[in-house]
Formats: structure tokens, sequence, C-alpha cells
């Protein structure tokens, strides 16, 4: 089996959100970027796959050279090769193409990818690169299992869980759950010597159109200070969200 | 070119989503000087639609669609979209239309910006607000395609009335099979669920063991509420995963959101700041949630919680 899981190369969840060039790119001053945490799942249960099943496991980005540390981290936890599409990622949309023809040019049976990004937070990739590519989607995905060419997933639904059953190729869209937060790896001094050793290949933008344009980046107003109740005054919290928040 | 609305029901009954959209799509509608379709998959009765600005209703009868699927239900709302020669295209950001809208969006060949919460705020370009960030940020974003979608974030617009005469017309896409198929579905039917919920009472470790959760339960009966858990109880195993919200768990979105011995980790709060009223009770005041929350309470959730239980109670009684 061949997988391919896709890594987004996103800011680190305690960093500062600021925003440069009148509001309208991303601050990346200061700020650590990592594996996007939905993608990391994803990528420890590919191990799995690779390490009792003999899957092949591949990892993507989209994006400028910048991003290479991030495809260096997914090496050194054990992927056999990475890619990197040299595009600036723009939109939802032109990501999936590129994806889709990376998926199609590797023959990848497997597409692992996270439910959404933590920085865009579009939650549209995985579910468009399945279309482009017609094959079966799961997305919020707690659980896979593949036999030969059947697999069998969990996904997320409000208030509990749904299973089924569908068959490769496949796209998954995972979270946590796929694998726990303990499965996790971080890369040893074998693996980060190993990885510098693996091919990370460039391949040119297939130059995908987008479809949307991020016009500028606003952050909510400042928060008030919280206003404090004595723990022997609920009456007063109560009063509070009826008449002032207005919520009960 | 009336504005396409895919309103979701779960057991033939409208969800509050589907309501908060319908009226969403009106708003958009009369910023285009236009009418609201809505597509309606196997639900009982809908003329509640027309009072949230719905003048046209596609119902969708078929018991090939009993259970939720993204690509069958992508397919039947493309046909309605094809046939009513929609241009824009609102579907709310639940599970399932988050699972169909990408699909959707490729079928229709239409750009999708996703957890929008406003109207547009111009619709040429077609220009929306939507979170980024995991709600640190708000990204301005253009749809620059012909057809357009827009998935709108849980309990962000509300519900606005409306009222419109409503028709009904019956519609008979083809459904397309899907690779997917759904073998079972475990979810509790008679509990609020997260997404739909005004109210989340969420409980953390200070609440020291899974043995009391009683009094979480009960507050959250008492407020029409639904329960939720940080991800170190879930990790514990004393909520089930379902219940985890944070950035790596559900997102959170609701009127009021009351966090009882949580410290407020920041990837904690990164999936709850959507919420518009925070409450903490924590003993500890140094504790970081009560920077981000509204209202606060210093001390121990064993007596505050039960007494708070028995102050809505009375609240409820005398307001009744």
């Amino acid at each position: 089996m061949k997988v391919l899981v896709c890594i987004s190369h996103v800011p680190d969840t305690t960093s500062k959100i600021n925003f440069t060039d009148g509001d309208s790119k991303f601050d990346t001053n200061g700020v650590q970027f990592v594996i996007n945490p939905n993608d990391e799942f994803g990528l420890t249960r590919a191990m799995w796959f690779k390490e009792k099943q003999g899957a092949s496991v591949d990892v993507v980005n989209v994006g400028g050279a910048e991003t290479e540390p991030t495809l260096r981290k997914a090496l050194a936890i054990g992927a056999d090769n990475a890619i990197r599409v040299n595009a600036e990622a723009k939109d939802g949309f032109q990501v999936a193409k590129e994806l889709a023809k990376v998926v199609q040019d590797g023959g990848y049976d497997l597409v692992i990818a996270g439910r959404e990004s933590i920085d865009y937070n579009g939650g549209m990739v995985p579910g468009m690169l399945s279309e482009l590519t017609g094959a079966n989607f799961v997305t919020n995905c707690i659980s896979l299992e593949v036999e030969g060419t059947n697999a069998t997933a969990t996904r997320e639904i409000d208030g509990g869980k749904e299973t089924v059953t569908t068959s490769l190729p496949l796209v998954i869209a995972g979270q946590k759950g796929l694998v726990e937060e303990s499965d996790l790896r971080i890369p040893n001094m074998r693996g980060i010597m190993m990885a510098r050793k693996k091919p990370l290949n460039v391949v040119e933008a297939a130059n995908a159109e987008t479809e949307t344009t991020s016009v500028k980046f606003e952050k909510p107003a400042p928060k008030g200070a919280v206003t404090l109740v004595d723990a022997d005054n609920l009456d007063q919290l109560v009063n509070l969200l009826h008449n002032e928040a207005k919520v009960i | 070119m009336s504005v396409l609305v895919y309103t979701e029901s779960e057991n033939g009954k409208f969800k509050k989503t589907a309501l908060e959209v319908a009226s969403y799509a009106k708003a958009v509608a009369d910023q285009l000087g236009t009418t609201v379709t809505a597509v309606a998959v196997n639900a009982n009765d809908t003329s509640e639609l027309g009072k949230y600005g719905v003048d046209k209703i596609l119902n969708v009868s078929n018991s090939g669609l009993d259970k939720f699927n993204a690509k069958s239900y992508a397919s039947v709302i493309k046909q309605a979209v094809e046939k009513e020669g929609a241009k824009v295209v609102i579907v709310s950001q639940t599970a399932d239309s988050k699972y169909l809208a990408p699909v959707l969006a490729v079928g229709l060949n239409a750009g999708y910006a996703s957890n929008v919460v406003e109207a547009p705020s111009s619709t040429a370009p077609f220009t929306v607000k939507r979170t980024a960030f995991t709600n640190k940020a708000f990204n301005i974003t253009a749809i620059n395609t012909d057809v357009k979608v827009v998935g709108v974030s849980n309990n962000a617009f509300g519900l606005v009335e409306n009222e419109a005469s409503a028709t009904t017309e019956d519609f008979a896409p083809t459904v397309e099979e899907s690779g997917v198929i759904v073998q079972s579905v475990d979810k509790a039917t008679d509990k609020v669920t997260i997404a739909d919920a005004e109210i989340v009472v969420s409980a953390g470790r200070g609440l020291k063991g899974p043995e009391n959760w009683g009094m979480v339960e009960e507050l959250a009966e008492v407020l029409g509420a639904a329960t939720a858990c940080s991800k170190p109880v879930s990790d514990l195993g004393w909520r089930p995963h379902s219940e985890h919200v944070g950035q790596t768990g559900k997102p959170v979105a609701s009127n009021l959101y009351i966090a009882i011995g949580i410290s407020g980790a920041i990837q904690h709060l990164a999936g709850i700041n959507a919420s518009k009223v925070k409450v903490v009770v924590n003993t500890d005041p140094e504790a970081p949630f009560f920077k981000a929350a509204d209202y606060g309470v210093v001390g121990d959730a064993f007596e505050v919680i039960p007494a708070l239980i028995e102050k809505l109670k009375a609240f409820k009684a005398a307001n009744a």
C-alpha cells in the first residue's frame, strides 16, 4: 500500500498571532512552525501501516522552501520520502489541485490529511482532493483499519460516532483518535540523522488557480476584564447572566 | 438565481443550525435582490422554514438518503443548485455539512469559504468574514467564482425571523451511489449536542474523577445545555472523546460556556473562544481561564456547582 500523508506547516499553538503588510500577511517573526496537529495524528497512524503492514509512507506539503524543516521532521518520525510542491499555498482549492497531481503521479492508495489546519481552519483540502481524484472520502476520522483494498473507518459526528466501510483509493481527514496523543513520536537522534539522507523532492507546481482571495486579517476586539462573583453570592451570577449577558 | 440553502434535518426535524442558515440565506438574498430556496431531505414538516425567510422548498423524500452520506447529499444539493440556477449556496458547519461542502464545491466548480460569521460585507466582489487561526483572528475572504459556497459557523449569525409564504415542491434528484457505506451510528439521541447547544457546561481535571460528573450533568440539565470536557479528562477516559472540546477536540461556539475546574490551557481556549459569554469556576485565582472569561467565581466546584444548581432552579421556577 502506498500512503501519502499531507503535512501542513503551521504556527505552534502558543504563537502570537500578528499580521504585517497592512494586515494582509501573517507575521512569521519569532513564530515556531510545527506539523499541523491533526496531520501528526495521521502521520503516526501511517507509521503503524508501515511497520505492521509494510506500507510505504511519503509526506507532501505545498509551500515554499521555509516549510522544509517541517517535512524533515516528518521524515525523522519515519516517513520514507518527502515531496514539496514549490508554490505558495493561497487557498484550499489551489492546494487540493496541486496535491491531486501528486496523488495521481505517485499512484497513492491512501491519502491521510488532517481534518483542518490550525492556521486557516479551512477544512476543505481533503474533501476537495477526494473529489478531484475520484477517491472515497471520510472526514473527522478517529479510527482507520485497512485490509487489502477494504477499509473500515470511524467518523466523529455531532454527539457521537459512525462506523463506515469503504475501499481504496481513499482520502481521510484525520484527527485525534486516529492515534492517541501518547502514541505521538518525538524524533530521536537516529531518526533525525536518517532524515537528513532521505529524499526531499521539490516538484514544480502545476500552477493551479485559486478561487478565493484573502483580502485582509482582523484581530478580535480586546476582551474586557473578568467580573468576579463571590462564591457566596451566586444570585449575583444568575442575575448577571440573565440581565447583563442575556444568555439565560 | 435564488440563493440556495441546505437545511439539515435529523429524524425528520430541522436542526437549529438549519433555521440559522435559512436566516443567513435570507440576508444574502436581500442584498442580491432575490429569493431563498431551501433543499430539505426527508423532513417531516417543511413549513417551519417560511418563518425564517425561505420562499421555496425543494422537498426530497428518498429512503436512499435515510443515512447521511457526503457524496450522495452533495450530489442532491448540486442538482438543486443547477435546477434553480443558484449562484450562492449556503450550508451550516455541522459535522455533516462540513463533510459535504468541499465535495459540493468541487462538483460546482465553486469557491468555498468556511467558518463564516457575518453576512457578506459586499456581494461584488463577494466578500465574507471568517474565523482563522482557531478563533484568534478573522480573515476577510473574497470568493471569485461564479458559483459560491458559504459555510456559516454555528451560532454566529443567529436566528432571524422573516415571515415568508414558503411554497413546497417535491424534488426527486438522482441519488448517486457512494463508495462509503455507513454500518452503524453510535449516538445518544436524548442529549443536546455540542454543535447545536446554546449553552455548554464543561468540566476539567478539577473535578477529581468521573464519579463526580453528576453535578455537571445536573447543571447542564437545568440549563438545557450540552456537556463537554477538557482534553486531560477525555485522555484519562473519565468522559468520552466526543465530549472533548479544544483545539484538537470539538470547537464550541455557544452563547454561554461554563468551565468548571478547567485551568484554561491555550489549546483549550483556542477551541472555545468563539463562545460569546464565558464563565469560569476554579479554586485557583491565577488560572489562565480568568483572563479569557467574562465572569468568574473563585471557589471549590464541589460547593459552587450544587449551590448554583439550586439558584438556577429557583430562577427557572420564578421565570417559568
